[in-house]
């Protein structure tokens, strides 16, 4: 009893991620392509930028956990019956959040990622300006 | 020059931004990413019996009024056998239990349940995680809170610990 409780305290700070233990063998689009060649290219651009969930930072494309396998079969079973890879990355996205998706959306908390760069700009033309009107004023020209 | 320290500015940046990778590297971020489908309706489906003997599980069947858990889980996983107390305990405290088994075979199933107990009234087979992706579980087990109506209130991801056994009963009975 007591052995018991010691691993339950032990299993429920580690959420076990559906690893490779399981005996079935993979979903029918796991590992097979669709076969319109069309149909295939979008589902594998789509899968690409897809995350996997339990082997986080690869791709959906990329990873061989089975439940990663499991979702490719849903976005190429999703493909072939005429879905828009947009209408399935939503369908993810309301499911497990921005998180699932490589292709963050301009939202508050992206919003520095998308606009960074050009504040960045600004920050540094803001510095050279501010260099070239002291070297102007200096006169000395110094470098 | 003035400023002098404004030289040190670029290096004080870099500190930050070194400090921060280090943490992160040695502290990694939190890795469990939370269904959000909370607060909406159980998905459609209709899933085949798990194993022999036991019924099938339908979403229509998850809206009669009376509110219950979904367990997601697999014969497989070795924590939801540390689970299967705690769900013994939610059963004997009346609580209606029905199971979803992933990419489970029905010998498997079968043998979990002879030698954890079944507190299921029906557990569906998943056999391709299409249930499990439709709800936004990332792993087994998960447990769900579903109201009465058939709407999702609550997500529990990882092994239900004794000491939650009181307020998730709690927590149904209020959903009455």
């Amino acid at each position: 009893m007591k052995l018991r409780l010691v691993l339950a305290l032990l299993f429920a700070s580690v959420v076990v991620p559906v690893a490779a233990q399981d005996r079935l063998p993979p979903a029918p689009y796991a590992y097979q392509q669709l076969r319109d060649p069309a149909e295939e290219a979008k589902a594998k651009e789509l899968m690409e930028t897809l995350r996997c969930l339990v082997c986080q930072g690869q791709s959906i494309a990329d990873s061989d956990a089975p439940l990663a396998g499991d979702m490719r079969h849903e976005v190429r079973s999703k493909i072939a019956a005429g879905e828009s890879p947009d209408a399935i990355r939503r369908w993810l996205v309301a499911r497990y959040g921005n998180w699932v998706t490589y292709d963050p959306p301009l939202d508050a908390a992206t919003a520095l990622l998308w606009f960074g760069p050009l504040l960045f700009l600004a920050l540094g033309g803001w510095l050279a300006f501010g260099r070239f009107r002291r070297g102007e004023a200096d006169g000395d020209g110094e470098a | 020059m003035r400023n002098r320290w404004v030289l040190f500015v670029p290096l004080a940046i870099m500190g930050l931004l070194f400090g921060a990778f280090i943490y992160r590297l040695t502290v990694p971020a939190e890795t469990l990413i939370q269904s959000q489908w909370i607060n909406k309706p159980m998905p459609l489906f209709d899933l085949p019996p798990a194993t022999a003997g036991v019924e099938g599980l339908k979403s229509s069947q998850l809206a009669d009024g009376k509110p219950r858990l979904v367990n997601v889980f697999a014969s497989w996983c070795i924590p939801c056998r540390a689970e299967a107390p705690q769900l013994e305990a939610l059963k004997a405290a009346g609580v209606p239990i029905d199971g979803i088994a992933i990419r489970d075979r029905p010998d498997d199933v079968a043998a979990f349940l002879r030698e954890n107990g079944n507190p299921f009234d029906r557990i569906g087979s998943d056999q391709q995680s299409s249930v499990q992706i439709a709800l936004g579980s990332s792993g087994v087990p998960e447990t769900f809170l579903i109201d009465g109506k058939g709407i999702i209130r609550e997500q529990i991801q990882g092994v239900i610990l004794q000491e939650q056994v009181p307020e998730i009963v709690a927590k149904l009975e209020a959903m009455k």
